[in-house]
Formats: structure tokens, C-alpha cells, sequence
């Protein structure tokens, strides 16, 4: 009787202890992983067909999805903010509102999170598949280093494009939001434009907006990349790494923006 | 898909993408006009600035001339020391006025110039000697209450 519960007991704590340190195992496998990507991401500039290639399917065709969301979220702050700041009388202060809220917050997390489950798990059932189907080891086999042909090309590609996406997601934002504080509710055209102008800074708002989105695109790509060539190379696996994918980069992304942003706006 | 077209579209999304930056940084931040080129430094002493803040605009007749660059507290004399960066293009006389003053009711705090008649202009690194510091709502109604009450007790007087 006693001996069972013992048992019980030892297991649990052995079971605790074996998912902790098999987590730490695993960052330190992807650590270890990414410096690998790096160091072999000369092919992926030498041979930059191959990462064009990645640009077009992780760039070009999430530029849709980040076009219409970018529209339809500047166009709801552009509907909540006029609700608000008119109630204080300053309406004309809706550019500064839209335009502020794209750059430095929604622009880069929204776009990254969109890309996160757009491009990103696309990313890793590809290459969980590659594996699963032995494409990996069979390029081992014709000496041909799978993590400079398949992984460097599309962590680059992710890193290029999630800037780039998150500037137009930005700029459509604030079109979304001119549409329908100045056309259809009727803000002055006029203040909505030079107020914004006058509280964006180029250099706090904007770099730091396109700070975040390459630390996002780095985080996206890691994870996406990692986790495809970490799967377990079967169908349940290759489901189990994209579900990974999605949640683990969408959390990453949050608690990285809550960093960057202590960092970068400390309320000066 | 071949490669043409692949470059193609690739092409056009980095086009696309850079645009998106260029206007970020040109329509959105005005980057264009708040890059002035040379700048002195002129600097002022405050009883009291306010809500003024690094980076607010120094106007003279409306126009802004320059913006300040720093903002900190003379610990002898209890002042506020705000340093100015001016458009090397604009000269003040010496007895120019600071007053810091509110964009609107609402508005965002910045220093006005008001020029005098001095046929001397500041050099870089001067201190301008005329200051009015900023507009605290506190003392203004404070202010107005003294005022009514001691309107009230002459009335009084009067009446006896």
C-alpha cells in the first residue's frame, strides 16, 4: 500500500522533471540549430535563387491576408478612436491615434502574427514532410547539406519578408483609417495629416516599428524552421510541430514585444 | 511556376514593401521636414516649464524654428534649464522673449519666441535672459479666487 503511493509519487515527480529538462534539451538543441543556419546561410546569398524562391511563398502570397487585415484594423481604429476622442472634443487627433497605434504596436504583432500562422506553419509542414518522406537524409546522402539548401533559404526569406510585410500592413492601416475618419465621418482632411506628421518621429515610432518586425521575423523563422526539422517524421508528428509552430511563435511573439517595448518606450 | 515570373513577383513585392516604408517615413513621420540641417543651441532658464518635453517646437511668430533637445533642473538655483536647437538660418536679437506657451486648450506645450528690437543677435551657446515661464491652471484659478474675494471685500467696504 505504502510502496504504491511511494511509487506514485517518485513517478510524477520523475515525469516533472523529465518534461523540464527535455525543454531545456530542446532550446538548447535550437540554439544550437539556429547557429547552424547561420553558419551555413552562405548558399541561400550565393545561389539567391533559392531563397527568391522562399520570398515568393512566404512573402508574396501572405501579401493578401496582410493587406485586407492591415485595411480592416486601421479602419475599425479609425471607427473606435473617432468614438472616443470625440467625446474630448479633439477628433482632429485621429491620425496621431491610427497612426501611432499601427506603427508602434499592431502593425508589426498583428503582421507577425498572421505570418506566424500563415506562412510560418506552411514553413514547417514542409519540412517536417521533407523529413518524413527522407528528402533530408537522402540530400545527406548526395553530400548536399540540408540546412544550407532547405532551412537557410526559407529562415532568410521569413526575415526578409516580415518587415516588408509589416511596413505595408502599417501603411494600409492608415489608409483603412484615413478612409474612414476623413471620407466617411469627416475629420479634416487637413489636421488628420499634419497632426500625425507632427507626433510620428521617424526614429522613435517608425525604426523602432521596423526593429520589432525583424525581431519578430527572426523569432518566426526560427521556431517555424526548427520545429519542421525537430518533427517527428510521421504523419501525427509533421500536425503535432505545425500546431507547435503557430502556438509557440505566437507567445514568443507577445513576450517578445513586451520586452522590445519596455526597451524602447520607457515613457520618456 | 518559372523563374521569370517568380522573380517578377518577388520584385514586385519588395517594391511594394519599401514603398510601404517610404511613405511610413515620409507621409507618416514627415521625416522630409523635421531633418533640419545646421543648428545652434541657445538655452533658457524657467521658474516653471510645465508639461514641456525634449522634443517640443520652438515657434517664433507661429513657424518652427527649432526644437528642444534638453530639459533639466539648475540644482542651485532651483530653475529649469532648457537647451534649444535653432536652424542655423534664423537669427534672434538679444532681448527676445521666451514664453512657454499651449498649441490649443488641450494642445501640446511648446516655447514661443517673441522677438525684440536689439540690433545684437544671440550667439551659439547663449542664455536668453527674458523668460515667462509656463501657464499652471492651478494658480490661474487660485488667481481668480483672490481676485473675486477681494473684489467682494471692497464692495463690502463700500457699501458700509
Amino acid at each position: 500500500m505504502e510502496r504504491a503511493m511511494l511509487d506514485r509519487a517518485t513517478s510524477a515527480l520523475r515525469g516533472l522533471g523529465h518534461r523540464v529538462t527535455s525543454r531545456i534539451w530542446r532550446l538548447g538543441f535550437a540554439s544550437r540549430f539556429l547557429l547552424a543556419t547561420l553558419l551555413y546561410s552562405g548558399t541561400s546569398f550565393r545561389r539567391v535563387f533559392l531563397t527568391i524562391r522562399e520570398i515568393y511563398f512566404t512573402g508574396v502570397l501572405s501579401l493578401i491576408i496582410i493587406l485586407v487585415s492591415g485595411l480592416f484594423v486601421g479602419m475599425v481604429l479609425g471607427l473606435q478612436g473617432y468614438d472616443t476622442l470625440q467625446r474630448y472634443g479633439s477628433s482632429e487627433a485621429l491620425g496621431i491615434l491610427v497612426a501611432l497605434s499601427l506603427v508602434r504596436e499592431l502593425g508589426p504583432v498583428v503582421s507577425a502574427l498572421l505570418f506566424a500562422s500563415r506562412a510560418g506553419s506552411a514553413i514547417t509542414a514542409e519540412i517536417g514532410l521533407m523529413k518524413a518522406t527522407e528528402q533530408l537524409s537522402a540530400m545527406e546522402m548526395m553530400a548536399v547539406n540540408p540546412i544550407a539548401r532547405v532551412v537557410a533559404p526559407r529562415f532568410w526569406a521569413g526575415v526578409i519578408s516580415m518587415p516588408l510585410l509589416a511596413a505595408l500592413f502599417s501603411a494600409m492601416g492608415i489608409f483603412g483609417g484615413y478612409l474612414v475618419g476623413v471620407q466617411l465621418i469627416g475629420v479634416d482632411e487637413g489636421s488628420f495629416w499634419s497632426q500625425m506628421q507632427a507626433s510620428v518621429d521617424f526614429r522613435e515610432d517608425i525604426v523602432n516599428g521596423v526593429i520589432k518586425s525583424v525581431v519578430f521575423g527572426i523569432i518566426v523563422s526560427w521556431i517555424a524552421v526548427f520545429e519542421g526539422y525537430d518533427s517527428e517524421p510521421t504523419a501525427e508528428g509533421v500536425s503535432g510541430a505545425t500546431t507547435r509552430t503557430v502556438v509557440t511563435s505566437s507567445l514568443a511573439i507577445l513576450a517578445a514585444d513586451f520586452i522590445l517595448t519596455a526597451f524602447m518606450f520607457r515613457g520618456a | 511556376m518559372n523563374r521569370i515570373t517568380l522573380d517578377l513577383w518577388v520584385g514586385v513585392f519588395v517594391a511594394i514593401g519599401l514603398g510601404a516604408l517610404l511613405f511610413l517615413a515620409l507621409k507618416v513621420g514627415n521625416l522630409a521636414s523635421t531633418s533640419t540641417g545646421e543648428t545652434y543651441v541657445l538655452k533658457a532658464n524657467f521658474d516653471n516649464i510645465g508639461g514641456l518635453k525634449v522634443r517640443a517646437p520652438v515657434k517664433s511668430a507661429g513657424v518652427v524654428v527649432g526644437r528642444v533637445s534638453d530639459i533639466r533642473l539648475d540644482a542651485e538655483r532651483y530653475e529649469a534649464v532648457v537647451t534649444m536647437n535653432i536652424g542655423s538660418q534664423f537669427r534672434f536679437p538679444r532681448d527676445t522673449f521666451a514664453k512657454i506657451r499651449t498649441s490649443g486648450l488641450l494642445g501640446e506645450q511648446y516655447i514661443g519666441l517673441a522677438v525684440g528690437g536689439d540690433e545684437q543677435v544671440f550667439k551659439p551657446g547663449d542664455s536668453v535672459k527674458k523668460t515667462e515661464s509656463a501657464m499652471v491652471l492651478e494658480d490661474l484659478v487660485g488667481q481668480f479666487l483672490f481676485d473675486k474675494a477681494a473684489e467682494g471685500k471692497e464692495k463690502n467696504d463700500v457699501n458700509k
